[in-house]
């Protein structure tokens, strides 16, 4: 199925950080460390994530809030990966 | 040099030193110590023509922020006393500390906005509150509700007159306890300023050191390195936290970073990353404390930063820091906490008082001015903790904690008295996440404890016994990220059909694992 790239971080963060079934509740812009979405220990699980579920390689320096501080800058991050929508 | 008598002398006297020197770096904010004294003063003015008074108790309930270090020397300011509260604590802990110290004003954030109205249903004490930041919402501010810019638009910098003396209270800090309720450790000006004036001399600081701290300054450990870096007149390089370590390597390498205080979990991260691209050669000391490095770890710190010194401390809220390793010494005893730090004395004791020698295991017992003041409200608890010493009117701290002492008279950390779980540099109460964990519907039975992890030091590990229901792991978590704060969240569940018992049907959790 296709699903935007945006759609699974949101369906992973909302069910393996949240614990919710209703969804993801906040914008996509919105930062996740200003709102408490996700702590330290979260981002490394999300990049721990993202190489599994892409199949890509992120390097420690690009484990910073431009790439990783919300849902659209993940998304763009992927893409500059070459992760388009699967 | 010591020459403080109150705690906001720090930034005051520093105002007075380097009025232009940047003092504080958080984000793109970069304030000098005029600036501040500026605005704290306007703060304080602000909450003395609201009302408060001499001994009041404001709640700072803040991320690391601009804001909260104004907010923290403003309530000194205005002889008040002040809380910091971990910005991811929920209600029903925020309404009881809140209440436990009987609170005058709450200062808050934007993001928990939405938590005010439940807290003026159940906090009658606070008289009114303080939104930092932005009013970023398009609901109007509701009634003894301010702005911060309103409130310092509205007052003087003129610095109010200080009634306290050093014996006065400067400050709660919230800690989590065996019972499961966090109890609020009692600082007074003269604890602060002992133990900052002792620590600067171990480490050496000066005027030129330039601090990041990445620690909240909810946690002593954070706070205190504000207090350090302002007392000497250096720069803090304020973080919100390490959860994107390469930027904060970044930010080391561009504002020249000296000081580098972390916990466990920060330098486990540390080691594993390729530092080769960044410049760290401002580093000049790192300070490690909550719980012992790994050996291997100590290893690859020396090898990757030769000239940094790497302090390993040991230290609880009721006394600030106790012990501290010369960095000489880390090669001989890599597993030792070190000595007492300068001007205060510690020994190991046995269960009847007898104090014990090299090699002998018994609880550590801390004689000094930085032995804080007792838990607020809680008689019984701080006569546990703090009790009488040989001097009349002094008080000794017992630790709780198992040490042993070598023939040379260096510390080593056993292990602790109560089920007290360390992770990720603090500290969790079983009690008080088995206490979340009954409120939820299909809990029969809990038992949590900690268990070993590489990276948190010790991770939460709870076990439930189900009542016929189809409760989800899931479910548990959610229920506890909605209940606890951060650092409390079990990371792993497991359903059981039992626990194991004593014979008097107590949980027998040295069976569980």
């Amino acid at each position: 199925m296709n699903q935007p790239i945006e759609q699974k971080i949101k369906d992973y963060i909302a069910e393996n950080i949240l614990f919710t079934n209703e969804g993801y509740p906040y914008s996509e812009e919105t930062s996740f460390l200003e709102n408490g979405i996700v702590d330290s220990m979260n981002v490394m699980e999300i990049v721990a994530y993202v190489e599994e579920t892409f199949g890509i390689r992120v390097e420690d320096r690009e484990i910073v809030p431009a790439n990783f501080d919300s849902v659209k800058n993940l998304a763009n991050y992927l893409r500059t990966k070459g992760v388009n929508s699967q | 040099m010591s020459h403080f008598k109150l705690v906001q002398e720090f930034l005051e006297q520093s105002a007075q030193r380097f009025p232009d020197k940047i003092a504080l770096v958080c984000g793109d904010n970069r304030l000098t110590y005029s600036e501040l004294e500026n605005h704290a003063n306007r703060l304080a003015n602000g909450l003395r023509m609201k009302g408060i008074q001499r001994g009041d108790r404001v709640a700072l309930f803040l991320q690391n922020s601009v804001e909260l270090v104004i907010g923290i020397f403003a309530v000194l300011k205005c002889d008040a006393v002040f809380v910091v509260i971990n910005a991811t604590t929920k209600t029903d802990k925020l309404v009881y500390i809140l209440n436990n110290c009987e609170v005058s004003a709450l200062i808050f954030s934007s993001q928990q906005k939405r938590m005010v109205p439940e807290l003026r249903r159940s906090c009658p004490s606070i008289r009114f509150f303080i939104l930092a930041g932005e009013n970023n919402s398009s609901e109007e501010i509701e009634s003894e509700c301010f702005t911060w810019k309103e409130i310092l638009d509205s007052s003087t910098a003129n610095q109010l007159p200080a009634k306290n003396i050093d014996l006065d209270l400067a400050c709660l800090i919230y800690t989590s306890g065996s019972t499961g309720e966090p109890k609020g450790v009692m600082s007074d000006h003269s604890n602060i300023i002992f133990a900052v004036n002792s620590i600067t001399s171990y480490i050496g600081n000066s005027e030129d050191d330039i601090v990041i701290n990445v620690l909240p300054l909810s946690f002593d450990y954070g706070l205190y390195q504000l207090f350090m870096v302002f007392s000497f007149g250096g720069r803090l390089i304020l973080e919100k936290g390490f959860s994107y370590p390469a930027q904060i390597l970044s930010i080391i390498e561009k504002e020249k970073v000296t000081g580098f205080p972390g916990v466990p979990t920060i330098f486990s991260i540390l080691v594993n990353m390729d530092l080769s691209s960044y410049n760290l050669s401002s580093l000049r000391y790192m300070t490690n404390t909550a719980a012992a490095l790994p050996p291997a770890h100590i290893l690859k710190i020396r090898d990757t930063f030769p000239g940094v010194r790497l302090f390993s401390m040991y230290g609880l809220t009721e006394t600030k820091r106790t012990l501290y390793l010369p960095p000489s010494q880390l090669d001989v005893r890599p597993d030792s906490v070190g000595i007492a730090i300068p001007g205060t004395e510690v020994w190991i004791e046995d269960e009847n008082g007898n104090r014990l020698g090299a090699g002998q295991v018994g609880e550590l017992v801390v004689r000094g001015r930085h032995v804080m003041r007792g838990y607020w409200g809680d008689e019984e608890l701080s006569a546990q903790r703090f009790r009488p010493g040989r001097i009349p009117g002094e008080r000794l701290c017992y630790t709780g904690d198992l040490f042993r002492m070598d023939e040379e008279g260096y510390f080593y950390f056993v292990a602790r008295k109560d089920d007290i779980i360390k992770s990720r540099g603090e500290k969790v109460s079983p009690k008080e996440v088995e206490n979340i964990l009954y409120k939820i519907e299909g809990v029969q039975e809990v038992a949590v404890i900690g268990v070993a992890d590489a990276l948190l030091g010790q991770a939460i590990k709870a076990f439930i016994v189900k009542n016929n229901s189809e409760l989800t792991e899931t479910e548990v978590l959610r229920f506890c990220r909605n209940h606890l704060e951060d650092f409390m969240i079990p990371k792993y569940i497991q359903f059981v059909d039992e626990l194991p018992k004593t014979s008097s049907g107590k949980i027998k959790k040295t069976d569980l694992q």
